[in-house]
């Protein structure tokens, strides 16, 4: 039965809403197959609108990797506007992706990727437009399996009733063994309807159903535990890692889009996974071990990304760039071979170290010099031993000074807001830095000219990091702090006139917590709130926080629990966490040590370039650290000739 | 493509749009210059753009510039309005009526707030097409079409404006959102005929198959 475009329905409501052009699709690298010849087909959603969901690395990875199987099709879906919602809702167009404008109920699959928590309510948003029940428990074998993909799945509980299974972790390899799943279910007729499909599903052992376990509470409203409710689902489910990065050099056709997105350029992950051991961050806790792709393998896919895309824009994109061992070849190896092109190159920078100007250095070379970037993520020295990023305060100074000597005249500098421990004083010293930066690098520029910009925003625990067992600070208390710090950097007139200061206010991030650390009762709340009207949780136009908190009245106290049994307590070492079944390889008892490690103070080395700490992802995942250097250079291009006619 | 770039501190290709159709319309005569670094074959030129560009974004011909520039070789529009629902005969009493003002005053949301203008003196043309060939699936459903010519002026008066304008003078509403498509851009001849903007161009070079 093959399955028509919704367009024409979908075309009569576009000249009523805002930016028709991101719903039309037809993106260089869209790929149109014949629904017929195809026997597994995927909507892959990312659930945000369009620009930003467009340039995501990873559903561009899987687009790529699906579509490459021949008798497999991927579409892609976003998140539809207010406005185009209510249209669709009214006329009776579903969901649609946007490659082929087909019906996402039609499909096999429905994988979202979740980056953030605050996408939750935009999820309920598509089922609802798709025509799939909310619920998990009220699907057939009419529905898609609805499939929790990115970091936000490493604890996927709060979304438990309305998703059908999690994968954690890597989705090249995970994506294909769940199609040859569903190709040989369907084959065989289908025996057993969804539920065997699901079974078959959590048997690998790294694909979460999370209608296969139960969850029982203790009388204080802690979790007593969670098992499995059937006999033949294992007890923990185990993350993804994709190993060797150069045998998946993906994306190699990069989506060129019509419609403005937020990034606009070539991305190249040079890089998976980070040991530098950050506490609050949670992708360099789940994402290890640290697998390197080799310069040659970066240098080939920028040379056919940018021939596929027409891009004049390259990311060298990973968790810490410049810690990648040929980095230093690899930019200047780059920057020679696209120097008299329009092709600017650029590397997110979060080292603070003069390491990090050299690079940025190499890589304005044709004289195109944008801001740069530094995160030291805490305001004092102890604060930041505490998170374990080692960077005293005379490195820092000495390193944003180098920039601005070297003709850098914006500097901008990261930091968070309500870390662990963190007193009022942590969060001053940043305004004593930025001045000292701003004094220090007059001096050393010579010139008034320079500006630093300070960007702060909410820490937020998260599952699978030291700091998930750690409170939160209340909104009023960061939002506090957050004006004190913009007063400090004001009380100096002179200086604060150089100085930029951009911040995030408290409440979402608490909201974000809630999300992220939250169990299957919060989900109860998520559905409140997308009852209530709540979407796009994190567009600050479009997120209450007194909708959020509303619904957490309505529904917590009835469990026994509250927001801030959620946010701002402090988790035991014995509490079982509602993640504990989900194994990202780091070892529990590694993890409470680090978090013990971070209240004295205590810094914790990187085992990429000192021995194995024992965090127990290597030996419980059966990967290892993949590092070169493998000593090779990037040869001069060769020209090739302007005009290249497709045939 | 060698195409070539502005000067200054981000770099735009040299790409000029002509009166470019607003969102929301079809057309089937949008014209564009581009600006290259060196000597290009127009029809390798043609054939690698409409590559690279999306289904149904067709680039018909391409021919090297003469003198002088695109935008001063337009200065009319031909546009189609289809009109699902609407009866012929209704629609040529509002043409009629439209024609028949000497000032019709609308208004349109633009960047500078709620602007009044008169749609009436762009117009040089507004005819309802007498025989129609329907689109197949509007056999049952009435649909009358109008096929407008409208100069270009400031503020320019779009397809959007004319149907405004047909509103407020004989209360014209269509049922469901017209269909618009741009069929021509050019100069505007004494006949009142659109003459192609290219036709200057097309003697010495090689012309695209159309």
């Amino acid at each position: 039965m093959s399955v028509s475009s919704v367009f024409p329905q979908l075309e009569q409501l576009l000249p009523r809403v805002s930016k028709p052009i991101q719903y039309v699709g037809g993106e260089l690298g869209a790929v149109v197959k014949d629904w017929d010849a195809t026997t597994v087909r995927w909507a892959l959603m990312y659930p945000d609108a369009y620009e930003v969901g467009l340039p995501n690395q990873g559903v561009q990875i899987l687009y790529e990797v699906l579509n490459e199987q021949e008798d497999v099709l991927a579409e892609r879906t976003y998140s539809v506007w207010p406005d185009l919602e209510a249209l669709m809702k009214e006329n009776g167009v579903p969901q649609f992706t946007v490659d082929a404008h087909r019906p996402v109920k039609a499909f096999d699959v429905l994988g979202l990727s979740f980056a953030t928590e605050l996408g939750y309510t935009n999820m309920l948003s598509a089922l609802d437009l798709a025509g799939i029940p909310l619920h998990s428990a009220d699907r057939d074998e009419n529905h898609p399996i609805v499939l929790a993909g990115g970091h936000a799945s490493f604890n996927p509980e709060p979304i438990a009733d309305f998703i059908d299974a999690a994968v954690l972790g890597d989705g090249e390899e995970a994506v294909l063994e769940i199609t040859g799943i569903i190709r040989e279910w369907k084959a065989e007729g289908r025996p057993g309807g969804r539920d065997e499909l699901l079974l078959r599903l959590a048997r690998t052992e790294s694909i979460y159903v999370p209608r296969f376990y139960d969850v029982d509470y203790l009388p204080d409203g802690r979790i007593q535990r969670v098992v499995p409710n059937r006999p033949d689902v294992p007890f923990r489910v185990s993350k993804r890692t994709t190993m060797d990065l150069d045998a998946w050099p993906y994306p190699k056709k990069p989506l060129v889009p019509l419609a403005e997105t937020v990034h606009e350029r070539y991305a190249v992950e040079i890089f998976r996974g980070c040991t530098r051991g950050c506490r609050f961050c949670q992708a360099g806790m789940i994402t290890r071990p640290v697998r390197e792709r080799s310069i040659t393998t970066v240098g080939q896919m920028v040379k056919e990304g940018l021939e596929f895309s027409g891009y004049s824009e390259v990311g060298l994109l990973s968790l810490s760039s410049a810690d990648h061992s040929e980095i230093g070849d690899m930019c200047s190896g780059l920057a020679e071979q696209y120097a008299d092109t329009n092709v600017s190159l650029s590397l997110p920078s979060t080292r603070v170290d003069a390491f990090n100007i050299d690079l940025a250095q190499e890589l304005s070379r044709n004289g195109r010099r944008t801001g740069l970037t530094f995160a030291p993520e805490g305001g004092s020295e102890r604060i930041r031993k505490v998170i374990n990023k080692m960077v005293t305060k005379e490195d820092l100074i000495r390193t944003v000074v180098t920039a601005y000597s070297n003709g850098w005249r914006q500097v901008k500098l990261y930091f968070m807001c309500g870390l662990p421990s963190e007193t009022d004083e942590d969060v001053l010293e940043i305004a004593e830095m930025a001045h000292e930066v701003i004094r220090a690098g007059r001096e050393a520029a010579g010139t008034k000219d320079i500006r630093c910009t300070v960007s702060i925003g909410g820490f937020v625990p998260k599952p699978h990091t030291p700091f998930q067992w750690a409170p939160m600070d209340t909104p009023e208390t960061i939002d506090r702090r957050l004006k004190m710090l913009k007063n400090a950097i004001n009380s100096d007139r002179g200086l604060g006139r150089a100085i930029g200061f951009r911040y995030h206010d408290g409440e979402p991030s608490l909201i974000e917590g809630l999300l992220s650390r939250g169990d299957r009762r919060v989900g109860k709340v998520i559905l409140r709130v997308w009852e209530k009207g709540g979407r796009f949780d994190g567009w600050s136009e479009h997120f209450s926080y007194a909708r959020w908190i509303e619904a957490a009245d309505e529904v917590l106290p009835g469990f026994g629990v509250d927001l801030d049994w959620f946010t701002t307590r402090e988790r035991e070492e014995q509490e079982v966490l509602p993640w504990d079944h989900l194994d990202s390889g780091l070892d529990k008892d590694w993890l409470w040590q680090d978090w013990q490690d971070s209240k004295s103070e205590f810094e914790q080395d990187d085992c990429r370039w000192t021995p194995c700490f024992d965090c127990g992802v290597c030996p419980s995942m059966d990967t290892e650290i993949q590092i070169g250097p493998t000593g090779k250079k990037l040869l001069p291009l060769t020209p090739v000739n302007n005009l290249r006619v497709p045939a | 493509m060698p195409i070539a770039f502005s000067q200054g501190f981000t770099p735009h290709p040299k790409i000029s749009y002509a009166s470019a159709a607003p969102t929301g319309v079809g057309s089937e005569a949008e014209y564009l210059e581009i600006g290259l670094q060196a000597p290009v074959d127009a029809e390798a030129l043609r054939v690698a753009l409409d590559a690279a560009l999306s289904p149904g974004l067709d680039v018909l011909e391409a021919v090297i510039a003469g003198p002088g520039s695109l935008a001063d070789r337009i200065d009319a529009s031909r546009w189609r309005l289809e009109l699902p629902g609407v009866e012929p005969e209704v629609a040529e009493k509002a043409v009629a009526a439209f024609l028949g003002s000497s000032e019709v005053l609308v208004e349109r949301m633009t960047k500078q707030g709620r602007r009044s203008f008169d749609a009436r003196v762009a117009v040089t043309r507004c005819e309802v097409a007498d025989a129609p060939d329907l689109p197949s699936e509007a056999v049952a459903v009435p649909c009358a079409i109008i096929d407008l010519v409208v100069r270009q002026v400031t503020p320019a008066v779009r397809p959007d404006d004319v149907l405004s304008g047909l509103r407020v003078v004989a209360g014209l509403e269509p049922p469901v959102p017209p269909r618009v498509t741009r069929l021509a851009q050019g100069t505007l001849t004494a006949q009142g005929e659109i003459a192609d903007p290219l036709d200057a161009d097309r003697e010495d070079v090689s012309i695209g198959e159309r």
